[in-house]
Parts: structure tokens; C-alpha cells; sequence
């Protein structure tokens, strides 16, 4: 009596509509683009600088009164949002003011946070002071964060693909990069599609699923490197066929298990979180989609080197066979 | 066929029983933290049957170091300074000039009369008025400069100086404007440390970050406002002999004397010598008093040679008024009474009690030698960071449940054991967050929700191999070894490249993403740990006991 999600042998064939998978993320990826060209990325203070100041208040929030009783103040460019929870309570209402960065260096003064304060709770009675969270981040450093941010993901795309290059062969290591990158166009696009806020946790996120997303690869891959020594006759794309399939069950379970870790995180761990546990869950989905139908058929498009039995003589695979 | 050694047997064991013990601190968090915080008073002298009674509330033989909460959980304020290091600059060419100014006078006869020009802050310009000695001027000067200790500028010295005209231009070289960078920075830093152990508060972090710049998390602290008044002042204080006073700002104050506002009283302005009698740097002392009418006041003491220098201008200078001076603002202005002896004074002014504790704290932990500028700042409050705690520890419970389900469903036994190992591993997890003294945040958090999802990984790789391996029927014995076998270079590899990411994370992130990247990583070793040697060892003892003929995975 076993939770069986996948039977026990398979045998997809999961390259005969290779073209329209292909498609299918081709005209995704360009979604994405689109979408990031023309309405760009809802960016959080981190990057773009700025204040944001989490306010609770025990009646309704009415973002109409807050906007008014803030403009008379002249801060610029002022966006409050209402956010909702399934974890407040009746009396917990949640609202998000967000005021572009000051004509200076620094961060906010604390002369600001006072006066939004005093207007605020003039126009709502409701409110509590001082403020749940006030968070200010000044210009010069929000650019360094977002110069730092692209540097990381780069730098993580670039390292994944030199030890796969060394574990594997270099067609390895370009499909798998090649689904990395796949992933995070797409989650960079459903950002700036859905227009969630996206800030320093995103950028954890996306390298996460960056990490996870070759987690999968690899498995596959393994087992492809295993199945090419033992069917030395069989076309790639059988061997590829075969390997996918011996190891769907895992990757179908491991999905599942983190998925569902993942999704307990997203309904209950709170409002702060959930932007970035949703990069998370899209990765995964993303992730798990791509290393079966990105990566595999890069690399079976790429052809791959057959003989496995003789030691290596390509240079910079000493590190290729020390598990075989 | 499926053996382990006894000594790697007790090995597994020994690292599993540390690591629990390790984290059970963080299983009594309150009580165990009120017991640490009791311990640390009674070390300090506060030793009452309270604290005692506080401290035994765990035991000493049990470790007690928990997982710091990061600022998010707990609620606090945190702010990041870019130390002003070329303010620096500017005091040291003021100090410059009256050595300048001898040596140039006593070459009189080559270089003419001198007179100082106006210039950049960070810079001296001096005109001559003989062009023709500049040359023996220029040599005047430079033999004055210093020394640098530097490990790559051997030979360079503190002061450049060059000929612009009739005139001659002294800077600070850059070698010695980066020794000086490095001190004001490290100077500064030690002042906050000082500062804000003034105020007692618990576990501040005070960290330089970069060339230039010092972050500061205070937990449970109201707000960044608070701590900025309590770090940002640079708190300079000097007296000044006061030449004047009058309304006029833009008052043109004659050489060597400054004009400058009153604290309190606006549209007064002084005017006063800028060279101070003495300064701040020569208290050794300073505490909130009241003065004779009963306002609040500071009353402070000087060291020996500030009280020689101060009880000196007080006896020549009866009937004059001097200025207490802090930040380039008139405090207040008394006229000298008498010969003040004793080295000790009182500074009033209009200060609610507040202003004058604060104060006092500044003086006692000494001035900043260069402004701050805040970049970032941040304040949560506890409740927010109670609200995310909660929250978490919901979500992680709900978590685990979930996945502890759904594997017993699918692997039956071999889904308990792995379960077994999934607990070991979040214990082990939270025994080395506790040695190292990392600090959870919330996303840190949801790194640990991460592992326990990805922490069955390893151990469904393996389930899935042996399965495998049964078709093709060699033995249960046979078809474990094989499954651990051959799914190590799979387990490798996927989790080396997500460990490589985790790397990347910690290296370039800061505060709430590092804690991310910390739970990542070493949930990704403990998780390896506990797939590849626990859960086997479990497998082994139990097909040791029961040697099953066939078996199910």
C-alpha cells in the first residue's frame, strides 16, 4: 500500500514534441522580456532607495483619507497599498506607504517618520504608533545593492557552470545553464508581469531556485552519463528517453516534498515572506519543468561524446570519472 | 555485504547526541535566555536572590548558546553610517598651520612676508611674497612633513606641498589620507561601541563594513531616530574665549576666530577664538546633575593637564566671558566669576533631564573625530517580529508534518527512518546555527522550511535506486549497497552545486539574506550527513535484526 504518484516504469517519450516545448519556453521567455521591457520591475526600496513604513491600524483602512492627509507633507512620489492576510485578526489592518528617496544621500530623517506619523493618525484614530516597521534606504547605497545583486547571480550562473563543465562535458554544463537562465527569466517575468514587489529577499530566492533548479538537472544528467556507458549502441535520444524516465519518480517526489514545504510557508508564514516564497514556489514548478524539457533537449540537440569507456582525453575532465 | 564499522557506528551516534544536545537551548528559548542574561549580571556584581533564582532556571552543565534572532524576529533598529573621513582632513591642515607659519616666518629674508589664503578645507594655501625664494620655501615646508608607515608606500610622507604661482600649496598625501581614513573609521567605530554600551542595551551589533562605513543593529531598541541621536552626534566639545556677540550671521569674524550660533536662543550669534582653551578630549568625566536653581545640567571633571589649562585661563581671565561649544553651537556663555581651580565645572543650558543624560553619555564616551551620514535605516517592531516568529514556527511545523506524511505514505519503513533522519537533521541543524552563533532572520527561516523540503531528497534518490535495484534481484542486501552506492555521485553533485550558491549568497549578501544563505548551507550539510550515514545506519541495524528475505521499499 505505497503513495505511488508516478508508476513504477514509465516510458514517455518526451522528445517527439520537442519543437513545441521548445516553443512553448521560447514564446514564454519572450512574454517575460516584453512584459520586463515595457512595464519593468515593481522595485522595492532596496534598490531604487526610499522609505517604506508598515502601519496597523484597528479600523479600515482607507487608502483615499491616507493619501490625503500625506500630500499636504509634499514627499513626492507616495504609493500606499492595503495588504491583506489571512493570519490579522478583525482589528489588524495592514497598510504599506512607500515614499521615493529624498533629494540627498542619506536615508530618511526621523523628522519625516515623526510628522507622517502625527498626519497619519490625525486622519485615521485607529492608527498605532510608532510604526510596525520603518524601513529607509538611501540612493547610494540602493545602486550598490542592485550592481551587487546582478553581480551574485552572475557570479553563481558562471561557478555552476565550470563544475558542471568539470563533473560533466560542456554540453552538460551549457544545457544546464542554459535551463538556469530559463528559469530565471521566467521568474524575473512573472515579477514584473503580476508587478510583486521585488526586493534583496527575491534576489535569495532567485539564486535558491538557481540551486534547486540545477539540483534537478544534475540528477538527470547523472543517470544520463550512467546510461550512455551501458547502452553504448542506443541513439541519444533513447538513452536520454530512458534516463528521464528512470528518474521521474524522483524528481515528481522531491518537487512534491519541497513544494509542499514551500506552499505550508506561503499560506501561513505571514505577509513579509510571502513575495519571496512565491519566487520559490514558481521556481520549483519552473525549475522541475525545465531541467526535463529544457536541459535534455539542449543537450541532445548538442550531441554528446559517446564513447565513456576509455579514460578521457579531453582536457579539463580529470574530474570527470571519479565515481564511475 | 552491508556492514559498518562499530567505531563509525558510535561516530554517527556521537555526532547526532552533540548536535541535539547542542540544540535544546533553543527548545526553552525564554527561559534559557533569562537564565544566560541572570548569569551575565551576577558576573558583573548585580547579585540578588532574584538573578540567582533567574539563573538556576537552567542548569550550568547543559550548553547554553542559542540562536541569535536577527532583527527582523526580534524587533529593533539597524542603520548603516558612512563615516565623514574627510572631516579629518580639514583639522589636520588647521593643526598644520601654525607649524607652517614659524618655519616659513623664519626664512623671512628669502621668501618674503606670508599670508595665509582662503581654500579648500582639506588644504593649505600660503602666499608669498618674494616668488622668487619659492623654491627654498617649497623645501621649507616639505621638511616639515613626516614618515608614513604603509605597506606598499615605502618612503612616502604625510604632506605634499607644490607651487601654484605665488603660492604655495600643502595637502595631506594620499598615502597618509588613507592611514588617516583607516584610523578615523576604526576611531569611530570605538566611539559607537562606546556609546551605546552607555545605554546598556543587549547584543548590539557594531560592525565596519567596506572602507568606510559601520552598521550598527541595536535590538529591541524603539527606533533608528533614537539611536541616530545617540550615534550621530558627533558630540565635539571645546571652550572657547568669546570675542563678541551680536545678531548678524554673516558677521566678518578677523583671522583665527570664527562666528557661530546659539544653541537655544535663535538670531544670537558668537563670536569666538577658534583655537579652544581646552576640549572634550580632556574630560575624564562627565555625569546629569541639576544646577543650583534646580535645572538640569551636566557637571563634568577634567584630567590634570585639562584642569592646569582650564584653572590657568580662569585666574588670567576673570570678567570675560567663554563659550561652551559643542558641534560648532554656543551652549551657553557664562562670564568667568572666579579662579576655578579644581578642574571640575558644570555646563547648564536649557536642557530638559533627557538632554542632559544624553549629553553626558556623549561626553563620557568621547567625541566622534568625523560626522556620520546614515544610508540606511531600519527600525521593526517587536511585535512585527513576534507576529514573523509565530508565523514561521507555524509554517515549519505545518511543513514538516506535511513532509513527514507524505514520505511514511510513500516509502512506508524506509520513509520512517528517513523521517527519523529528516528530525535528527533539523536538530542538527539548529545544534550548529547555536555553535557558531549565527543569527536567524526570517528568511532564514524559510531556509530552514527549504531544507526540510529538500532535505528528503537525498534520501528519495537512494529509496528510488534501491527500488531499482530490486528489479533486477540480487538480494534485499545487495540491492541497498547498490542503491547507496550508486546514487552518492547524484547526491554529490546536486548538492555541491547548490552548497556552491549558497556560497555566493553568504559572500554577497548582507543581513537578512545572509541568514538565508547560512540555513541553506549548512542544511545542505546536514542533510547529506544525516541521508548518506544516519538513515543507512538505521537500514543496517534493522536488517541486522530481522535479515528479511525480501523487502519493500
Amino acid at each position: 500500500m505505497r503513495l505511488k504518484l508516478v508508476p513504477q516504469n514509465t516510458s514517455f517519450d518526451f522528445f517527439s514534441r520537442w519543437k513545441i516545448w521548445l516553443g512553448i519556453s521560447a514564446l514564454m521567455m519572450i512574454v517575460a522580456f516584453t512584459s520586463f521591457m515595457l512595464q519593468g520591475l515593481n522595485f522595492g526600496i532596496d534598490f531604487r532607495g526610499g522609505t517604506t513604513i508598515r502601519t496597523q491600524s484597528t479600523q479600515e483602512i482607507d487608502v483615499g483619507v491616507y493619501r490625503d492627509a500625506l500630500a499636504p507633507l509634499e514627499l513626492g512620489d507616495v504609493t500606499i497599498t492595503e495588504i491583506f492576510d489571512p493570519n490579522f485578526g478583525p482589528d489588524e489592518n495592514v497598510a504599506m506607504i512607500r515614499i521615493q528617496a529624498q533629494e540627498d544621500t542619506e536615508a530618511v530623517t526621523s523628522d519625516v517618520i515623526t510628522q507622517v506619523g502625527e498626519v497619519l493618525a490625525a486622519a485615521d484614530p485607529g492608527l498605532k504608533l510608532p510604526f510596525e516597521s520603518v524601513e529607509s534606504v538611501g540612493p547610494k547605497v540602493s545602486g550598490e545593492l542592485i550592481q551587487t545583486a546582478v553581480i551574485a547571480v552572475v557570479l553563481a550562473i558562471g561557478a555552476v557552470l565550470v563544475y558542471i563543465w568539470l563533473r560533466f562535458e560542456w554540453q552538460f554544463a551549457l544545457g544546464a545553464v542554459a535551463a538556469l537562465v530559463h528559469d530565471v527569466i521566467l521568474t524575473i517575468g512573472i515579477f514584473s508581469e503580476l508587478q510583486i514587489r521585488f526586493d534583496l529577499a527575491i534576489i535569495a530566492a532567485l539564486l535558491t531556485i538557481v540551486g534547486y533548479s540545477l539540483n534537478d538537472t544534475v540528477v538527470v544528467f547523472d543517470r544520463v552519463r550512467e546510461n550512455l556507458r551501458k547502452y553504448k549502441k542506443k541513439d541519444l535520444k533513447e538513452v536520454l528517453n530512458i534516463s528521464i524516465n528512470e528518474t521521474l519518480s524522483r524528481t515528481v517526489m522531491t518537487s512534491v516534498t519541497t513544494l509542499l514545504a514551500l506552499i505550508s510557508l506561503y499560506v501561513l508564514g505571514g505577509d513579509v515572506i510571502r513575495g519571496f516564497v512565491f519566487a520559490m514556489i514558481w521556481g520549483v514548478i519552473v525549475g522541475t519543468y525545465s531541467s526535463v524539457f529544457v536541459a535534455s533537449t539542449i543537450l541532445l540537440w548538442l550531441g554528446v561524446k559517446r564513447d565513456w569507456s576509455k579514460p578521457s582525453n579531453n582536457a579539463g575532465n580529470q574530474f570527470a570519472n571519479v565515481d564511475a | 555485504m552491508l556492514q559498518i564499522d562499530t567505531w563509525k557506528r558510535v561516530l554517527i551516534w556521537l555526532v547526532c547526541v552533540i548536535g541535539l544536545i547542542l540544540a535544546l537551548p533553543n527548545a526553552f528559548y525564554t527561559r534559557v535566555e533569562q537564565s544566560n542574561d541572570a548569569k551575565a549580571a551576577i558576573e558583573l556584581g548585580i547579585d540578588t536572590p532574584e538573578m540567582q533564582a533567574e539563573a538556576a532556571q537552567w542548569p550550568n552543565w547543559l550548553p547554553s548558546s542559542l540562536v541569535n534572532l536577527g532583527l527582523d524576529l526580534r524587533g529593533g533598529a539597524h542603520l548603516l553610517a558612512e563615516v565623514q573621513v574627510g572631516d579629518v582632513y580639514e583639522s589636520r591642515m588647521e593643526a598644520m598651520w601654525p607649524e607652517i607659519r614659524d618655519a616659513l616666518r623664519d626664512e623671512r629674508a628669502t621668501v618674503g612676508t606670508i599670508r595665509k589664503q582662503e581654500s579648500a578645507p582639506d588644504e593649505i594655501r600660503v602666499r608669498i611674497s618674494q616668488p622668487e625664494g619659492m623654491s627654498r620655501a617649497l623645501e621649507v615646508v616639505r621638511g616639515l612633513a613626516r614618515q608614513v608607515q604603509t605597506l606598499t608606500g615605502v618612503g612616502a610622507t604625510d604632506i605634499e606641498a607644490r607651487a601654484d604661482g605665488d603660492t604655495i600649496v600643502v595637502q595631506l598625501s594620499e598615502a597618509e589620507k588613507l592611514a588617516t581614513d583607516d584610523r578615523t573609521v576604526r576611531q569611530s567605530l570605538e566611539i559607537v561601541r562606546r556609546r551605546i554600551d552607555e545605554v546598556g542595551t543587549r547584543e548590539p551589533t557594531i560592525q565596519r563594513q567596506g572602507a568606510d562605513r559601520i552598521l550598527i543593529q541595536v535590538p529591541g531598541i524603539g527606533s533608528a531616530g533614537e539611536l541616530k541621536e545617540i550615534i550621530g552626534t558627533t558630540a565635539q566639545l571645546t571652550f572657547n574665549p568669546v570675542v563678541g556677540r551680536g545678531t548678524n550671521p554673516d558677521a566678518v569674524p578677523g583671522i583665527g576666530e570664527q562666528v557661530l550660533p546659539s544653541i537655544d536662543e535663535t538670531g544670537l550669534f558668537y563670536t569666538v577664538e577658534s583655537a579652544p582653551v581646552v576640549t572634550g578630549e580632556e574630560l575624564v568625566d562627565a555625569q546629569p546633575a541639576f544646577d543650583q536653581n534646580g535645572r538640569p545640567a551636566v557637571s563634568f571633571r577634567f584630567n590634570t593637564s585639562g584642569a592646569r589649562k582650564f584653572g590657568d585661563y580662569t585666574l588670567e581671565n576673570i570678567g570675560q566671558p567663554f563659550a561652551i561649544i559643542l558641534d560648532d553651537e554656543v551652549i551657553s556663555a557664562p562670564v568667568i566669576q572666579s579662579h576655578i581651580p579644581g578642574g571640575s565645572g558644570i555646563i547648564t543650558g536649557n536642557f530638559t533631564v533627557e538632554e542632559s543624560t544624553n549629553l553626558a553619555v556623549l561626553l563620557r564616551a568621547g567625541a566622534l573625530p568625523a560626522g556620520l551620514e546614515f544610508l540606511e535605516e531600519r527600525t521593526i517592531g517587536p511585535e512585527l517580529g513576534q507576529d514573523s516568529i509565530d508565523a514561521g514556527k507555524v509554517a515549519t511545523i505545518v511543513a514538516f508534518v506535511a513532509v513527514l506524511a507524505f514520505m511514511a505514505l510513500s516509502y512506508g519503513l524506509f520513509g520512517l527512518f528517513a523521517n527519523i533522519a529528516l528530525i535528527i537533521n533539523v536538530g542538527l541543524l539548529f545544534g550548529l546555527l547555536s555553535l557558531i552563533g549565527a543569527t536567524l532572520t526570517l528568511p532564514g527561516i524559510a531556509g530552514i522550511v527549504l531544507t526540510v523540503g529538500m532535505a528528503v531528497d537525498a534520501n528519495v534518490l537512494i529509496f528510488e535506486r534501491i527500488r531499482e535495484e530490486l528489479k533486477s534481484a540480487r538480494g534485499p542486501a545487495r540491492a541497498i549497497e547498490l542503491g547507496y552506492e550508486k546514487a552518492l555521485s547524484a547526491i554529490l553533485d546536486a548538492n555541491v552545486t547548490t552548497f556552491i550558491t549558497a556560497v555566493i549568497l553568504f559572500a554577497m549578501g548582507s543581513g537578512p539574506v545572509r541568514g538565508f544563505a547560512i540555513t541553506l548551507g549548512l542544511g545542505i550539510l546536514t542533510s547529506v550527513f544525516t541521508a548518506i550515514f544516519v538513515t543507512r545506519l538505521m537500514i543496517v541495524i534493522w536488517f541486522e535484526r530481522r535479515r528479511p528475505k525480501t523487502i519493500e521499499v
